[in-house]
């Protein structure tokens, strides 16, 4: 019953954040703020997470063939498609979810906690839609940008680690990441972006708008929305592979 | 003028307000006094709209808004001007984005008109030079001061005030109360306070109603309290200040 009675709360607040903005002029300035605040400030620790997994992936793919007869250039094709598929989209999100969930949620909960939310109704204006849009929207946009940032330097990150390691050279790296490419799988990888925006920032939001108490509530909100941020995107990320795939 | 007609509101099986009715009249610092968890700040909430009242209604110069709708009811949220208890200014936003907030939300002012507007304000409640600072660089008498410069920067018909007093000191508690009075007579607005500090009370109260155990035992003019007759408003005194009584 309690799932029921959360999903549906769920639902009545993603209905009163996707109407219409009061003021169109308004919503698009703090579009532009969420904009950079998530995309901008999310692109150091997606950088240094995404090379790294790169060049961590092709050191244990090069220690597990080691057989004569397979040729190295499949390395690049682990490491290029393991990326595009899985490794960018999915565990970007979920550092992410641990980034910015956390963050909308504090924000969002210590609003409500100071009465700043309740300032935002007596006004007459749908706080729901006034903090929340401008944030899922942005998210929406910048997280795939952020995902085909991480494929790159994912790729990237491999292929140095397989030069400077002496395992492949570039040419044969590229040559074995070009043999399999697909334009599909890179559609695959923004489509699962958009769907863990969403999850990331509609779940925090929600924790966050509905905190009640003070900064104990606030952390454990805080908390709750990476949680369950988290194991929505992993929910998520099986049914699209099951669709899509 | 607000009149509120046989309100009763409870959370779960604990009646917080039982059949309460009163008016709060035009152009008067009207309060609403009590205990603590005698039910008041819920009283202020459902006239506000920040709870819904269970049976009964609140009437705005005789407009219903109990039975409203949501769009309706912003009609009349926008006449009305609220200071909380923690003043709920938006601590993203500097003293001149607060107070200019329901400005570019709901007028069509410029924005030289409404740093017009906001100078005007600030200067009313005697603030000046702090446009630019944030809510957390002021002190508690200053963050009271800029949330009624934002409640009055529409000219609002009504003015609820939770608690204006609470963390102040008395020198700055007195200074607050004679600004929200000179500002009721000055616009000619329909003031609420809810508050337990009884030197307002008896310093400003036009029109005072008493609440007691989620009901109204008394209301009148300051001058009448001590001819009321009602025991359980004189223990109330009593408990305050006892030279009142």
């Amino acid at each position: 019953m309690t799932f029921f009675y959360v999903f549906g709360k769920y639902l009545l607040f993603m209905k009163d954040a996707f109407s219409k903005p009061e003021k169109f002029r308004i919503f698009r300035e703090r579009l532009m703020q969420e904009m950079y605040s998530i995309g901008v400030g999310s692109l150091g620790i997606v950088a240094i997470i995404s090379l790294f997994i790169g060049a961590v992936t092709t050191v244990q793919t090069a220690y597990q063939l080691v057989s004569g007869l397979v040729s190295r250039t499949i390395i690049g094709t682990i490491v290029s498609e393991s990326t595009i598929l899985e490794l960018a989209p999915t565990i970007t999100s979920l550092v992410l979810a641990g980034k910015i969930g956390s963050s909308i949620a504090g924000e969002i909960g210590t609003m409500r906690v100071t009465e700043q939310i309740d300032a935002l109704e007596i006004m007459g204006i749908n706080s729901a839609n006034f903090l929340v849009l401008p944030k899922v929207v942005a998210s929406m946009i910048m997280i795939p940008m952020l995902i085909i940032i991480s494929i790159f330097l994912g790729i990237s990150g491999g292929l140095l680690a397989g030069k400077f390691s002496g395992i492949l050279p570039i040419e044969e790296f590229m040559k074995g990441a070009r043999s399999s490419f697909q334009g599909y799988t890179v559609f695959f990888a923004c489509t699962k972006a958009v769907t863990f925006a969403y999850i990331i920032t509609s779940v925090s939001a929600f924790q966050g708008y509905f905190t009640h108490g003070g900064a104990l509530e606030v952390g454990q909100s805080s908390t709750k929305a990476v949680v369950y941020s988290a194991v929505l995107i992993l929910f998520a990320d099986y049914v699209l592979a099951q669709l899509m795939l | 003028m607000i009149e509120v007609k046989n309100v009763s509101k409870a959370f779960g099986e604990k009646k917080v307000l039982e059949d309460v009715s009163a008016t709060f009249l035009k152009g008067k610092t009207n309060f609403i006094i009590g205990a603590s968890g005698s039910g008041k700040s819920v009283m202020m909430k459902c006239m506000v709209g920040l709870e819904e009242v269970d049976s009964g209604s609140i009437l705005y110069e005789g407009r219903d808004f109990t039975h409203m709708g949501y769009e309706e009811r912003k009609d009349i949220r926008k006449e009305i001007g609220m200071l909380f208890q923690g003043t709920a200014l938006f601590d993203s936003l500097t003293v001149q984005e607060n107070v200019e907030f329901p400005l570019k939300m709901f007028s069509s002012m410029s924005s030289a008109e409404r740093l017009d507007r906001v100078n005007t304000c600030l200067q009313r409640v005697n603030l000046q030079n702090v446009n630019q600072l944030y809510p957390s660089s002021l002190s508690g008498g200053m963050k009271k001061r800029v949330g009624i410069a934002r409640a009055i920067s529409l000219n609002p018909s009504y003015l609820f005030c939770d608690e204006p007093n609470s963390g102040l000191d008395p020198l700055t508690s007195r200074v607050i109360d004679e600004l929200i009075k000179e500002i009721t007579e000055e616009y000619n607005i329909t003031t609420i306070i809810n508050t337990h500090d009884m030197k307002s009370v008896f310093d400003m109260g036009e029109n005072i109603v008493f609440i007691w155990k989620g009901k109204k035992w008394w209301d009148g003019h300051r001058k009448q309290i001590r001819t009321s007759g009602n025991e359980e408003l004189y223990d109330f005194m009593k408990a305050y200040d006892i030279e009142y009584v």
